[in-house]
């Protein structure tokens, strides 16, 4: 069995499933469980500053959205930071962290922008021993209306400033929580490199209302007849949160800075996803939530036979293998052609692929009287649609047509070579510099 | 105190009223809401879909299954009632497993259809249960039609002369409307009196009368009927049976299966029913499937079909027969009965071993008893009662596509009629197909 050990900024960790901060990690109980189920480490429920704690709704505070068979798909809420007492919180960190060596324990902070409300915080987490901090910039909602969560995370100054700050009064590694909630991951991410972060960890929730109560006429979940936006989070969020890992992964100036990946991790595959994209481990908080700790145990088991299928022996093996081939749409291979092709055999004759290509793509397929489907190679232009449609796995697939035959869409002949957009003929600047 | 299993010859109370309720409850359960969810999720919203062909009303399926996906199985039924004004008895009583679901291509891909039955099913029963009917009439054309026979087809052609506006008078010989729907179908597809129900519902369309207690041959004439009405629609169904041909035929406890059936339908306590400790039914058929699986349910110990040819030739599908062989009845192929033996009533029947060559069938000689104090007929049933006049085809009226008979003014459907299989499906189609025929020529 391959070896899951991880070392993430010097934290080790046997295995590199770590609970994000969230209710999950909310108190001593939920933690010391959390590690007994295997957990490899946890970043504990962000800490506010010293004083009267935080309040939560009375309310509903989460909504969902699910598949038809009830599979959570998508989870909301409206939740801020822990509502207990600081000193409660400090007390159980530092008792865990005593008995549970081995893992990682991480805690999450999210006091006012004031360098003395850091230092005075920072120094008591000093105390219980724990292995790093980890910024909370992303909040989305509540802690945000109070200049706090993703209102700070939404500045790269402020991010900057803060994480400096911290770099200068506190001696372990520092993790900046990112959120998704602006339009360029690459410019927090790079504040937070210049501040001084030992790593970035992303996603945290992306603002969302997820369904709207039709007869109340207000967002879900409703507080009485109000509703308000929220955090979106679990597999629906996992897609966006990749495209953000692998920014950040490619960009040549936070190529390298060590990267915890959050956002819809449910399976160990999804864990691989994220760490051929340059995660070094990453964070769970949904799934956790939907199935209980023990999914960890799949996650385990998963990750492990994966990387024996493929002679990965640790995780340094494969972690970041895939950013190489992330690349921008105009270093993509215009020579490269391919058809649609239907297997007749796997084929059930249900005609998605006809509808979606006649109706709404290239008029590429045919359909005969006996419901036989054929791709007319002249007509496609190799979309993928067919292929997304079509319920049988495996049963239209993209075939690449060798160097040297003639594409009958084009009446060209395919090109050996490998040539982009910023050579191409039709590219406008590419003309202006002739 | 109650009779046993083991009681010999006919008699009643051989199961508990308790016994009795649980065994002719729901063949297959409703679907709840989320169970309906998950089926129609799984529907793959086929282009030009091979369910929607293999209807003989041809429902838009994936379009009423779309509706329920979004959350309104009220939609849906409209969409099935467009087509198929029975569609709350259909969803209970079609053969799915041969028309739908047989072609679903999650049938081709898996062997599991969608459920598209059951579907239909939780879509009408949502629209009846909130006592809505969706349909309105057409301004009043004038017209009056006569249809002959409230089974089924006459119903369906009822229902889409009034809503097209015109005045439509039904005459039904029985106490009671629904034909086959209220006397023949099995108890445990049409529970809580629905075929009754479903009638009341249908007549909410208004501009329907129904005259009880007359029929053609029973006071009335097709002349008569043709001069009083601007048309007439004939939906008799098959009100004769075919005889055995055996010896011993009129011996006590040998009767027609559909009667039997009849009286268990109309039956207010199914433990006074009286029934066999050994029967045996004659026949391969739907019907057969029906008398011998309600045997079984009112506690008969043993219960045989015999049929003449083998498992692949039978009317009923195989999911009615291995529905038959769960219940416990045993089936017998390849065997005629040559004589029913007792002394006045029935003891035992005589089977003879038959061989098929070239389509041809003949008995072997071997001959085999089976120890039987009822038997029951169902080896198909015949036209009866149809006016003098009318061009047969077979031994049926025959019609053309839209239902017309070699009688101007006079049209037909359902099992009555030439074309089409014996269903209630095909029946609720061709009175529909008739009724727009009749609209066009009334008002062309
Ligand atoms: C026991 C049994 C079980 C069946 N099970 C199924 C099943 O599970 N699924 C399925 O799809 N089909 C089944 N069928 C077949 C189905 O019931 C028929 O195909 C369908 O009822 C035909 O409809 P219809 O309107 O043509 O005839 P019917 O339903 O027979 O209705 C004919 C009506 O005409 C009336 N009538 C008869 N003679 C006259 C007259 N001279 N004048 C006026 N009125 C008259 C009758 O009283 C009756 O009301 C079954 C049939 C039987 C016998
Ligand atoms: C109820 C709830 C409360 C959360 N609270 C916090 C929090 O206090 N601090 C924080 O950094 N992130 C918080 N998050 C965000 C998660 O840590 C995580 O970034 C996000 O849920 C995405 O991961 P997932 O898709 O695995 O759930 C919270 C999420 C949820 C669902
Ligand atoms: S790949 Fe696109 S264009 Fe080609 S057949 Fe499929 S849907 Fe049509």
């Amino acid at each position: 069995m391959a070896d899951l050990t991880t070392d993430f900024l010097g934290i080790k960790s046997p295995n590199p499933f770590w609970l994000a901060s969230a209710p999950p990690t909310d108190k001593e109980y939920n933690v010391r469980r959390a590690f007994e189920a295997g957990w490899g480490g946890v970043v504990w429920k962000t800490l506010g500053a010293e004083g009267p704690p935080v309040v939560n709704v009375n309310g509903p505070r989460y909504g969902a959205i699910w598949g038809a068979d009830r599979r959570l798909l998508g989870l909301n809420n409206i939740e801020l930071i822990t509502d207990r007492p600081l000193e409660v919180n400090l007390d159980e960190i530092k008792r865990v962290k005593k008995d549970y060596p081995d893992r990682a324990v991480v805690v999450s902070l999210m006091v006012p922008c004031e360098e003395e409300a850091w230092k005075d915080i920072l120094l008591r987490v000093m105390d219980t021993g724990a292995d790093g901090i980890e910024l909370n910039f992303g909040c989305p909602h509540g802690m945000a209306e109070r200049g706090m969560g993703s209102a700070v995370g939404q500045v790269p100054e402020y991010i900057e400033m803060v994480t400096r700050w911290c770099k200068e009064n506190y001696d372990k590694p520092v993790i900046v929580k990112l959120t998704p909630n602006i339009t360029d991951i690459r410019h927090p991410a790079r504040a937070a490199k210049a501040g001084g972060a030992d790593a970035v960890s992303l996603i945290n929730t992306i603002n969302s209302i997820v369904s709207v109560d039709l007869d109340i006429m207000a967002p879900n979940p409703t507080i009485g007849d109000k509703g308000t936006h929220g955090g979106y989070c679990g597999p629906a969020v996992k897609p966006i949160a990749l495209n953000m890992v692998a920014e950040i992964a490619r960009d040549p100036q936070t190529h390298g800075l060590p990267i915890s990946a959050i956002g819809g991790v449910t399976t160990w595959r999804d864990a691989a996803e994220f760490m051929a994209l340059g995660a070094g481990n990453v964070q769970v908080c949904t799934a956790a939530m939907t199935y209980g700790f023990r999914v960890v145990e799949e996650m385990i088991s998963g990750l492990s036979q994966w990387m024996d299928e493929k002679g990965h022996t640790s995780t340094a093996d494969f972690i970041g293998m895939a950013v190489p081939n992330v690349t921008d749409w105009q270093y993509l291979n215009l020579n490269y052609v391919a058809k649609a092709k239907i297997d007749e055999d796997a084929c059930i004759k249900c005609g998605r692929c006809y509808a979606a290509c006649e109706d709404t793509s290239h008029q590429a397929i045919a359909m005969s009287e006996d419901r036989v489907f054929s791709v007319k190679d002249e007509e496609c232009v190799a979309c993928n649609l067919c292929v997304n449609v079509c319920p049988v796995e495996g049963c239209i697939t993209m075939e690449p047509m060798a160097a040297g035959t003639v594409d009958p869409r084009t009446d060209k002949v395919v090109e050996e070579d490998y040539a982009n957009w910023t050579t191409h003929p039709n590219n406008p600047s590419v003309q202006a510099a002739e | 105190m109650a009779t046993s299993h083991q009681a010999s010859g006919v008699q009643a109370g051989r199961l508990s009223a308790d016994q009795i309720a649980e065994n002719f409850s729901d063949l297959h359960a409703p679907f709840d809401a989320h169970e309906a969810a998950v089926a129609a999720d799984r529907c793959y919203f086929c282009y030009d879909a091979p369910c929607m062909t293999a209807c003989p009303t041809d429902i838009d399926i994936p379009m009423f299954i779309r509706e329920i996906q979004a959350g309104h199985p009220e939609a849906a039924a409209r969409t099935i009632l467009n087509q198929n004004i029975l569609g709350g008895m259909c969803a209970r009583v079609c053969p799915t497993e041969t028309l739908c679901e047989e072609v679903c291509v999650r049938e081709t891909a898996e062997g599991k259809p969608v459920e598209i039955g059951r579907l239909q099913r939780y879509a009408t029963d949502t629209l009846m249960a909130q006592g809505v009917h969706p349909f309105e009439r057409a301004e009043s054309t004038g017209k009056t039609i006569a249809v002959v026979g409230a089974g089924p087809a006459g119903l369906s052609a009822a229902h889409r002369l009034a809503m097209l506006g015109h005045d439509v008078v039904i005459y039904e010989p029985k106490p009671k409307s629904g034909g086959l729907n209220e006397f023949g179908i099995a108890s445990y597809k049409s529970t809580d009196n629905f075929a009754a129900r479903e009638v009341d519902w249908l007549l909410q369309i208004g501009g329907i009368t129904i005259q009880h207690g007359q029929g053609l041959g029973s006071g009335l004439t097709l002349e008569g009927l043709k001069a009083e009405h601007d048309a007439v629609f004939l939906s008799i169904g098959l009100a004769g049976v075919n005889a055995l041909r055996a010896e011993g035929e009129d011996k006590d406890g040998v009767r027609d299966a559909v009667d039997f059936i009849a009286e268990l339908r109309q039956a207010d306590d199914l433990t006074a029913l009286p029934v066999g400790r050994n029967v045996v039914v004659i026949g391969g058929g739907m019907t057969a499937v029906d008398a011998a699986v309600q045997s079984k349910l009112l506690g008969a110990e043993n219960v045989t079909i015999a049929y003449r040819r083998g498992r692949e030739a039978m009317g009923a599908s195989r999911f009615e027969q291995d529905l038959a062989a769960s219940k416990g009845v045993k089936l017998m192929f390849n065997v005629q009965p040559v004589a029913v033996h007792g002394n006045g009533a029935a003891a035992e029947i005589e089977l003879e071993y038959t061989a098929s060559e070239d389509g041809k069938l003949s008995g072997t000689g071997e001959t085999v008893r089976v120890t039987a104090d009822q038997v029951f007929k169902a080896i198909g049933q015949t036209l009866e009662g149809a006016p003098e006049g009318l061009e047969l085809e077979g031994r049926k009226i025959r019609v053309s596509d839209s239902g017309r008979t070699s009688v101007d003014g006079v049209w037909a459907g359902g099992d009555c009629a030439s074309g089409g299989e014996d269903l209630t499906v095909t029946a609720v189609a061709e009175g529909r197909d008739a009724a727009m025929d009749i609209h066009a020529s009334l008002t062309g």
